[in-house]
């Protein structure tokens, strides 16, 4: 798609390159350069710095820093206790929030799809959370899991259920984080109905004149159709999941018993509760890694299964 | 997924209401909770069974919480985070866009690619050497970490959201203007500009929240500076420890103070929200 426009656009441009005195590539330069700065300065700058970092003891209380090898990284992977307990935590996290996500909000676009009336209502309501301050979110959701004023044992009690200590029992406080996740769906869901209103009505007529029912059109025509925007949803939750810092920060800050130190709320303590810097860099260098190759497989693996018309 | 049967159908569709009506209820009844609680008196709050409506309404509260923390100046700090990122993302993130919609230049795709590729980047890895380099310029305790990027447009989302956009504008239209001696700066000022309202509006509302928000940043490189706190982070510091919440019904009033800017925005541009949304889904 974007290779057509782009040859069409060659075509256009270098027709105009010729009117022009200054050199076309320099004009270029000169509108991406405040980018430019800022990505070298804040963003590629920082990341080789903090692999220079990750090889040091430095700690930024004046001491000067030492350089100890690979030191950091073998510390991490065989010593430090809490490490793989925040490694198996992000994965927990990442590993059900996203898929979860992502199937909740595609049948609530199925079901918006269905041609039935109050579809903008109800879009609007599924959004409106997604607008909500994160911070201020977060604060209303603790209260809305407290053990003895909150409403979600409210409503378990009006089930018949026990009450759950949500935040402070180390079995719940994951899934109550997970629950939190679920209610900021909105974009996805957004995303998912305008893809599913961009699929021609003509292919639903064809199966129905050959005899399919709703079960095979899901499976054969919107599901295979919906896959760009399904690879789509699934970078940017991939990308909000691994920037849940807040939620696990304000809320439980790691606890109780570590039940939800996610990666990045280890890599902060030491960083800023510890002032172990050096350390802190290597974790973020693996983090950074790990993002790395996880965006790699998925952006690979999408050939296989991302259909392009 | 039509249903040929007209009684299969009201009885299907009647069901999907049922469906989404409880869903619809899930996801609106945390904010009511916060309104609701956030006009009670405190020993209302601790009620159980939980009561819906404030007996009586407090409308002091919101008197209150002036008093009982720096609201007004927090929401001063805020409106300077707010400021230089709808500003950077409206004016530089465009006018970067501009050049990688509509200029060719080589190494462009790559660059572009590159762009593309720190949107995955999560922040915390660039937390730390981002707190050095600050302390090494001493912008550490200002306000500078949370504009100055912004202010270059950093935010690789709204470059990626605006050359979706410029890139649907008619080329035609440039080429006309350049025949009439418009420079190329001149064209996306004046031309692609005017004609990008509807993208620069969400992409000014999509600012307005992120800079809203701002949390980790202003917490880290403002840690020493109190009085430079933004709503986000002096919410934050009402709150006691991990999972309390003392004063809820101030807390309450305080968090619907906050969300309620983010509701009028939304109600009054959410044609703008839908179209930003849409747009970065379904050209990615």
């Amino acid at each position: 798609m974007t290779g057509q426009s782009t040859k069409l656009e060659r075509v256009v441009t270098t027709r105009s390159t010729r009117r022009l005195k200054a050199p076309r590539w320099l004009i270029g330069y000169v509108f991406i350069a405040p980018w430019l700065v800022a990505f070298v300065a804040f963003e590629a700058y920082p990341i080789l710095s903090g692999f220079y970092h990750s090889f040091t003891d430095w700690t930024a209380t004046g001491r000067a820093e030492r350089f100890v090898g690979f030191d950091n990284y073998i510390e991490a992977f065989t010593r430090d206790p809490l490490f793989w307990k925040a490694v198996s935590n992000t994965i927990y996290y990442i590993g059900v929030s996203v898929p979860l996500g992502i199937v909740v909000a595609f049948a609530l676009a199925l079901m918006l799809n269905s041609g039935i009336h109050g579809t903008t209502l109800y879009r609007t309501i599924y959004y409106l959370p997604s607008v909500v301050p994160a911070v201020a979110a977060v604060i209303v959701w603790i209260f809305i899991f407290e053990t003895r004023r909150g409403i979600l044992n409210w409503g378990l009690e009006l089930l018949g259920l026990p009450a759950i200590r949500w935040l402070s029992d180390p079995a719940w406080a994951m899934p109550a984080l997970i629950i939190m996740s679920l209610w900021s769906i909105g974009a996805s869901v957004i995303i998912f109905l305008a893809g599913l209103q961009g699929i021609p009505q003509e292919l639903y007529e064809a199966a129905e004149v050959d005899g399919a029912n709703s079960w095979h059109n899901l499976w054969r025509i919107t599901v295979p159709l919906m896959t760009p925007t399904i690879f789509f949803n699934l970078i940017m939750s991939l990308v909000a999941a691994f920037q849940a810092f807040n939620n696990a920060f304000i809320m439980t800050n790691g606890g109780p018993n570590n039940a939800t130190l996610l990666y990045m709320l280890h890599l902060y303590n030491h960083a800023f509760r510890y002032f172990r810097m050096g350390y802190a860099s290597a974790l973020a260098v693996v983090l950074f890694l790990v993002v790395f190759g996880l965006t790699y497989f998925v952006y690979r693996s999408s050939r296989r299964w991302v259909y392009y018309s | 997924m039509a249903v040929r049967n007209p009684t299969a159908r009201v009885v299907s569709h009647g069901l999907l209401h049922l469906i989404l009506m409880t869903g619809s209820i899930l996801m609106l009844i945390p904010l009511v909770w916060t309104v609701s609680t956030s006009l009670k008196t405190p020993q209302q709050v601790a009620v159980w069974p939980p009561e819906w409506i404030p007996n009586p309404v407090m409308w002091s509260n919101y008197i209150d919480i002036f008093r009982v923390a720096p609201v007004m100046l927090w929401l001063r700090n805020s409106l300077v985070l707010v400021a230089a990122e709808v500003l950077g993302s409206v004016i530089t993130c465009s006018f970067v866009a501009y050049g990688f919609a509509r200029v060719r230049f080589p190494g462009r795709d790559a660059i572009f690619l590159l762009l593309l590729s720190t949107l995955m980047m999560p922040y915390v890895v660039r937390l730390i050497p981002l707190y050095v380099i600050y302390n090494q310029i001493g912008w550490i305790n200002t306000f500078l970490p949370v504009t100055v990027p912004q202010l270059l447009g950093r935010n690789p989302f709204f470059i990626f959201l605006l050359r979706q956009f410029f890139m649907g504008i008619p080329e035609e239209l440039s080429d006309a203007a350049r025949i009439d001696g418009c420079s190329e700066f001149g064209i996306w000022w004046r031309i692609v500009m005017p004609l990008s309202k509807p993208a620069l509006a969400a992409v000014a509302i999509f600012a307005f929240r992120d800079s809203w928000d701002n949390f980790l940043a202003p917490l880290v490189y403002m840690a020493g500076r109190p009085d430079l706190r933004p709503l986000a982070v002096g919410l934050y510091t009402l709150r006691g420890g991990a999972g309390q919440l003392p004063d809820t019904h101030y807390l309450m009033a305080l968090s619907t103070l906050m969300i309620l800017p983010m509701l009028i925005i939304f109600a009054l541009g959410q044609r703008y929200f839908i179209q930003g949304v849409t747009l970065s889904g379904l050209k990615g």
